[in-house]
């Protein structure tokens, strides 16, 4: 879509074409605003974390205007955290990122779940909302879509998803930029226990997925290999932790699944039999 | 120089994971068992980091004991999660937790 990068140009001819409707600026700019403020209640938990990574950065190991290009460039929180925990250990980039990319496969969930509700989008706009698809610009999106109909979905999505996005983005480099400036100015920040508050974070994340029996050997594998495989070099220790964790889970998940199958194929046999005895 | 490599690559891969369905516009998508599996990555990565912060705080030695502030605060943090089931209030609980039990310690 041109209208991306060029305002004067306000009713948009792929919307034109395709529901019959125009849409004029003013309602772009309230989708905008109606994006945004559905997301500041999400700030209100983001905001700790930003301040808490900049107050981090230094003493990890980042640089200041690394900690800042990489809130700007990366934008994803759990694993910007990772990267400082595997920094202070010392560990090589390389392991840093492909820790970072295991970290972040979750967000494949995030673009499965909404692909069919933005592809009828033009590629730039499709670029805009995979970069910014956190964990909280997902979840206001995803409920957004569940509440609303075809129309809005086909001319309106695009402008409240910017919205919500620019305001989690705004808010996480500005987190970032005060969390350095607070970490400069005190020093002595690092002795109060900050550090704990990136597993409090992580505990409070992983809670609530606790509810089924593979989920939970999931979590127990991951717990006792990470403290087995501690001593692994380039803390690789995090990543065999994690793939074999994935693996037990989901090989729960898929022999769970095939029991109750065979279970209902069962009954629907024994349904079957009992029709034929009737009709005899 | 690192840096850049390291800050640059992240960014790559972060992009690249959010991007490559949304670019095939659904022309792709994953078996059930991969998606299935994708459920996982959360809980098993965020757990992998957690026992050994809170277990190996000094890392050299699993310090499975009461002496250890970190791994009090997060049976408080746990506690407080199952309870109140918030994430920020689970935050700000698990680290006054950690500052009483330092200071106490």
């Amino acid at each position: 879509m041109t209208n991306l990068h060029d305002p004067g140009a306000c009713t948009s001819p792929t919307i034109l074409a395709s529901t019959g409707t125009s849409q004029s600026c003013p309602n772009r700019l309230k989708e905008v605003f109606a994006g945004s403020r559905a997301t500041i209640p999400m700030i209100v938990g983001a905001i700790p974390f930003g301040i808490i990574f900049g107050t981090l950065a230094e003493q990890s190991g980042l640089s200041s205007l690394g900690a800042i290009a990489m809130s700007v460039f990366v934008f994803a929180g759990s694993s910007q955290f990772i990267a400082l925990g595997l920094l202070s250990a010392g560990t090589g980039p390389l392991i840093i990122i492909a820790t970072t990319f295991i970290v972040n496969l979750r967000h494949l969930l995030y673009s499965a779940a909404i692909v069919d509700d933005v592809k009828h989008l033009p590629g730039p706009w499709r670029a805009v909302i995979a970069f910014g698809l956190t964990d909280e610009s997902f979840a206001i999106l995803a409920d957004k879509i569940r509440k609303s109909d075809e129309n809005w979905r086909l001319g309106s999505l695009q402008w409240f998803y910017l919205g919500s996005f620019l305001t989690m983005y705004g808010n996480w480099i500005l987190c970032t930029v005060i969390g350095i400036t607070l970490g400069e100015l005190f020093p002595q920040m690092n002795s109060w226990g900050l550090d704990f508050a990136m597993s409090a974070t992580f505990i409070g994340m992983v809670l609530p997925y606790l509810t089924t029996r593979p989920m939970l050997a999931c979590v127990l594998v991951a717990g006792a290999m990470s403290l087995g495989t501690a001593d692994l070099p380039h803390k690789l220790g995090l990543m065999v932790s994690a793939i074999s964790a994935i693996a037990v889970g989901l090989s729960f998940h898929l022999a769970s699944r095939r029991k109750k199958e065979t279970a209902r194929s069962k009954e629907t046999d024994t349904a079957g039999m009992q029709t034929k005895e009737e009709n005899k | 120089m690192t840096e850049i490599l390291m800050i640059a690559g992240m960014a790559a891969v972060t992009f690249g994971i959010r991007y490559i369905l949304l670019a095939s516009a659904g022309h792709f998508s994953f078996p059930g068992w991969a998606k299935a599996g994708l459920n996982f990555v959360p809980p098993a990565v965020l757990t992998a980091i957690i026992f050994p912060a809170v277990l190996i705080p000094n890392s050299n030695a699993i310090e499975f004991n009461l002496e250890n502030p970190a791994l009090l605060a997060a049976v408080v943090a746990v506690i407080t999660g199952l309870v109140r089931k918030d994430l920020l209030t689970t935050i700000i609980v698990g680290m006054l937790a950690f500052g009483l039990f330092k200071w106490l310690l």
